[in-house]
């Protein structure tokens, strides 16, 4: 399967990344190159294979249902999370005005 | 007395204990050979100050008889963990100037066994190269020049680059690394000293910047096998804040040391010899194989039959959750915003991705994007999810017959810089031996074992079963000893 | 079957519902966090670095929203499904601080089950029906956008963010917008049962993507829209009858439908195309590698079942089998609340035919009057059930009972203590009341004439007006017999 600029453009939007056309066209052979490489693994016989889902046997915990317990995961910082912020406002995150 | 910035993490320790020296002598000599080392672009960032508030706390404990397993001993911290009040990039423009207010559990570990930051290690961009040449903040040196009179600048080998090289120029005894797939093992291999990554949940990845979630994992570089068991018993543990943390106890690594391989049998993979591949690597890795003879091991020939696949299964499964992990970074809540004038906030988005993300990190995600995109899940993600259970499968099997398995870390020394960066393939192929361990989830370390013709480093890489570190660091220790590999880098920076 | 049509031009067309209702699941904190979900908070206050998507952040799961999810597959007879696992939507809005919602795609925690909405002749659903629920499903909400404080910019709040949602997704069962009413108050009812949800509407607990389609009966399913977001039951049934006709209207006159997401003005009363979401349709699923399948154990799906208080459906059964009327049985079922108080009741000792009657005409009279919900009742089970007792076994008649219920509310006095200190017992002493009657037929001699010439509805006139002269203390069945034999 070999991807064309239209769909270097359609994938760059999915991803949100900007590209210029001379990227778009840089970009389809790289991508090209690389795909056309991983391919290889449909000459593999997965008959009955499972995909792995956990690589270490291991089950998933479950948390109990406290709030705060642990300052790490518990909310009540909004001046840590707001600290970084590139717009803060008024204890809220401004971006440009979505029309909905 | 020995310079104190050729000591190692355990020779610091237990001279730091018995009286020898201060731990404020040794931060300020390594701060000393930090600042001096600007022209190997080891560093993104450099926390003298914390090193010394460390030192001074151990020289305090030291005197209070409260003393901390890693008391005194000053580190370097990839700038891929998150660390609390100090810059944390990842390498990259996205995050230049991210001040986290946390602090990964891994660092914190290590601070509370009484480290110190000697500073924030440059890397590969999110943790994306072999090379260290996709780091916004600038290419990693290697200490290390080739022997031919030439004064080719070389790669520290990535993404753990700035580790690399920083504990190859002896900036630090050790530092931390992470691997998702060979990012530990292959830098260590290139410059000349140690690294180990263990198996997958030993070190939790809460704080550390996710490249690709089932595959990062952190681990420790030092100079030797020794300083690698203790470094990982202060990384390793249980978190409950990651859910695929190991719960399970930490064994004594350092204790149970032991370079006598009788009983053990070590397993060849015989996909693992690549034609055409440098004499020097198969020289190498033969010498390796009559090292652990000497230490006692059998050794047999194994087969992992879809060692082919791994390298295409990774550059499946690691953009493909790299495209997810970094969605994250979109200029809304931190980091970088690129905002064009009278851009709405999808513009906003797709302007800051394509100014804060390098190019390799943007093919990734590209590649990543459009293996998941609707209509091709089944035929590269779903296919690649199962040959990797086959490649995990390929492990289990030779593992019936062995406890560990040698090979090369990497199919080359280290390459000069610029010199594989115009195909990304090549640079992928780098990884060809590393690769297939962590698409398992297995520890797997790598030890500087010979010279090779141009009077480069090379590693070998000892893969072993899942929570067998032990067995891996055994092995390693086994080489290290009959490999006698002294040689460093003359300083030129 | 509904016989709900929509009349076009080119004849009758039958609508085609279904619904994924996102109903948020009852717990103290948030699905993969440890931060609250309390609601009305300040602005990003119940937000954790794990909700703001911190580098290096993880999610963990919180119990209590798996356990909440289960029991409500179980109250559906759902299939649980032991092993499930989460997935990644991707995709990118302001809200969404990880670029990916945490959901389930491939395999969600809760498979096939169903519900039944009763009969209501009226509403044109002219017998029980049977509603599948493909699936339920857990997931992250999402933060909020606030778009009114500033010229230029938008707010993000992310209180919301990461809060656990059940998704339920109904079969394409429903066919007219009255079962589609009927099925989200039922599902509603059920939620609150087993209270892994509070069901509230107004606060966004609850809210619903309705899935149009329209087509000649017999004919295939025709394409579908779906408009996001509906919060009332009463916007979900308008929503259905606006885009049913938009439909119509739209293929009748040439075009066709377009598979898309729509959004409800309630204001307008019309859905309109959300092209801003258009884009957004390609979400790249994959199970998300920071966590593992999920596996359930025997003793935790026990638990689960154990848990489970008995259902509207049982419930009702129960009711109608101690006599209790259909209609009664359906006002006192379809509320958690109702139901608890009105078992509270039957406890206390009341008879259940005359403490359904009473609940449903005076106490919700009463209720309705003061403007308060049955949970905060001013007057408890006990103190009913001692009230309804006085009338089972004579002490009071049914009159003097309702002006007692009023005392009560009144005073908060309990029933016994207010008949004694007003003397309203009823008696049944026949001297007294004779001499009344005597009284009555004396002064009505021209009603008593009429009375025997055959108007018989005068019967009820004289019993009043002994009633009246006993002061309502009289008991009824005597004055009754009293005033037959005196009549002759």
């Amino acid at each position: 399967m070999s991807i064309d600029q239209a769909t270097v453009r359609k994938i760059a939007s999915l991803a949100r990344i900007a590209i210029s056309d001379a990227e778009a066209a840089a970009m389809e052979g790289e991508l090209n190159g690389i795909l056309g490489w991983v391919e290889q693994l449909g000459e593999v016989d997965v008959t009955g294979v499972e995909p792995m889902t956990a690589v270490i046997p291991n089950h998933l915990r479950l948390r109990d249902d406290v709030v705060d317990a642990d300052p790490l995961t518990g909310g009540n910082r909004r001046d840590d999370v707001l600290a970084n912020a590139p717009a803060p406002q008024h204890g809220f995150f401004g971006v440009p005005k979505v029309i909905e | 007395m020995t310079e104190l910035t050729n000591l190692t993490v355990a020779q610091i320790r237990d001279g730091h204990r018995a009286g020898d020296f201060s731990a404020i002598e040794v931060a300020e000599a390594f701060n000393a050979n930090v600042a001096g080392a600007k022209a190997l672009n080891a560093f993104i960032v450099e926390t003298p100050d914390h090193a010394l508030a460390a030192a001074k706390a151990a020289d305090a404990d030291r005197a209070a008889g409260t003393l901390k397993p890693l008391s005194g001993v000053p580190i370097g911290m990839k700038d891929l963990f998150c660390t609390n009040g100090v810059q944390t990039t990842a390498a990259s423009h996205m995050l230049e100037g991210f001040v986290p207010r946390y602090e990964s559990t891994v660092s914190q570990k290590l601070w509370d066994a009484g480290c110190g930051m000697l500073g924030k290690l440059n890397l590969d961009q999110f943790a994306m190269g072999s090379s260290n040449e996709t780091s916004y903040f600038g290419n990693v040196i290697s200490p290390w020049k080739r022997n031919d009179g030439g004064n080719a600048a070389l790669a520290p080998g990535g993404s753990s680059g700035g580790s690399s090289s920083a504990i190859a120029a002896r900036l630090c005894p050790a530092a931390t690394g992470t691997d998702t797939g060979g990012s530990i093992r292959q830098p260590a291999a290139f410059t000349g000293i140690s690294g180990i990554k263990p198996t997958y949940g030993r070190c939790s990845r809460w704080g550390i910047v996710a490249f690709a979630s089932s595959l990062d994992q952190a681990g420790p570089m030092a100079r030797d096998v020794k300083d690698c068991a203790i470094m990982l018993e202060n990384m390793a543990g249980f978190d409950p804040k990651d859910a695929t943390s190991l719960d399970m106890a930490v064994p004594n690594w350092e204790a149970a040391l032991s370079s006598d391989l009788k009983g053990k049998t070590v397993g060849i993979p015989k996909e693992y010899r690549l034609e055409g591949i440098d004499s020097d690597i198969d020289a190498m890795w033969d010498a390796g194989i009559a090292m652990l003879k000497d230490a006692g091991a059998e050794v047999v020939e194994i087969s992992l039959p879809h060692t082919k696949y791994a390298l295409p299964a990774y550059y499946i499964i690691a953009p493909a959750e790299a495209s997810s992990n970094l969605a994250r970074y979109d200029g809304v809540r931190y980091g970088l915003r690129d905002l064009p004038q009278g851009a709405g906030l999808q513009d906003m988005y797709a302007a800051t991705r394509a100014d804060g993300f390098g190019p390799e990190v943007k093919r990734r995600i590209m590649i990543g994007t459009y293996v998941l995109s609707a209509g091709f899940y089944d035929a590269y993600y779903t296919q690649a999810q199962k040959v990797r259970t086959l490649i995990a499968r390929d492990f289990e099997q030779a593992f019936a017959s062995c406890d560990v398995i040698l090979a090369p870390t990497a199919p080359s020394a280290a390459f000069g810089l610029g010199e594989k960066t115009a195909d990304p393939l090549a640079m992928y192929l780098n990884d060809v031996f590393a690769v297939p361990a962590s698409l398992a989830g297995l520890p797997a370390m790598s030890v500087p074992a010979a010279l090779n013709r141009e009077g480069l480093p090379l590693g070998l890489q000892i893969i072993g079963k899942a929570f067998d570190e032990q067995g891996v660091l055994n092995a390693g220790l086994a080489i290290e000893e009959r490999a006698g590999f002294t040689a460093r880098a003359e300083k030129w920076w | 079957m509904s016989d709900y049509r929509i009349k076009g031009e080119t004849g009758e067309w039958e609508v085609v519902i279904g619904l994924e209702v996102h109903a948020q699941v009852t717990s103290n904190a948030k699905l993969f966090s440890g931060a609250a979900t309390a609601f009305g908070a300040e602005p990003n206050t119940q937000v954790s670095l794990v909700d703001a998507a911190m580098p290096g952040m993880l999610p963990v799961p919180n119990r209590e929203c798996i356990r909440q999810a289960v029991r409500t597959g179980m109250a559906i007879e759902a299939e649980i499904n032991k092993w499930s696992r989460f997935d990644r939507k991707n995709y990118f809005y302001a809200d969404l601080p990880q670029g990916y919602q945490i959901s389930q795609l491939y395999h969600p925690l809760v498979g096939e089950g169903s519900l039944t909405i009763a009969a209501d002749e009226k509403a044109g659903i002219p017998s029980d029906k049977v509603i599948g629920i493909e699936r339920i499903h857990v997931e992250q909400d999402a933060g909020k956008l606030m778009h009114d404080q500033h010229p230029t910019m938008s707010y993000v709040d992310l209180n919301r963010s990461g809060v656990a949602l059940m998704e339920i997704v109904s079969r394409p069962d429903m066919r007219s917008p009255a079962e589609a009413g009927a099925y989200v108050r039922k599902l509603r009812s059920i939620l609150r049962y087993v209270g892994s949800c509070d069901g509230n509407m107004e606060e966004g607990s609850m809210r619903a993507d309705v899935n149009v389609s329209v087509r000649k009966p017999g004919d295939e399913f025709g394409t579908r829209t779906e408009t996001k977001n509906v919060n009332s039951v009463r916007f979900v049934m308008a929503v259905i009858e606006g885009e049913a006709k938009r439909q119509v209207e739209l293929i009748e006159s040439g075009g066709s439908v377009v598979q898309e997401t729509r959004l409800y003005d309630p204001d307008r009363n019309e859905t309109r195309s959300m092209r801003s979401k258009e884009d957004a349709h390609d979400y790249r699923y994959f199970p998300d590698p920071d966590l593992l399948p999920l596996i359930l154990d025997d003793a935790f799906l026990t638990e689960c079942r154990a848990s489970l208080p008995e259902l509207p459906d049982a419930k009702r059964a129960r009711y109608l089998a101690e006599g209790i009327s259909a209609y009664n049985a359906d006002v006192l079922t379809a509320e958690v609340e109702v139901a608890r108080w009105f078992d509270a009741l039957l406890e206390a000792g009341a008879k259940p035919v005359a403490a359904a009657n009473w609940v449903t005409s005076e106490l919700f009279g009463a209720l309705n009057r003061l403007g308060r919900d049955i949970s905060d009742s001013p007057v408890s089970p006990a103190q009913a059930a001692e009230l309804l007792g006085l009338v089972a076994d004579g002490t009071i008649s049914g009159t003097i009972a309702k002006a007692v219920f009023e005392k009560m509310l009144e005073s908060g006095d309990a029933a016994g203590v207010i008949v004694d200190r007003e003397g309203l017992k009823q008696t049944s002493d026949t001297g007294a009341i004779e001499a009344e009657i005597a009284k009555v037929l004396a002064a009505n001699g021209d009603k008593v004439a009429q009375y025997k010439g055959g108007k018989e509805a005068l019967f009820g006139f004289f019993v009043g007006q002994t009633m009246k002269a006993m002061q309502g203390k009289a008991n009824p069945q005597v004055v009754n017999e009293l005033l037959k034999k005196a009549l002759g």
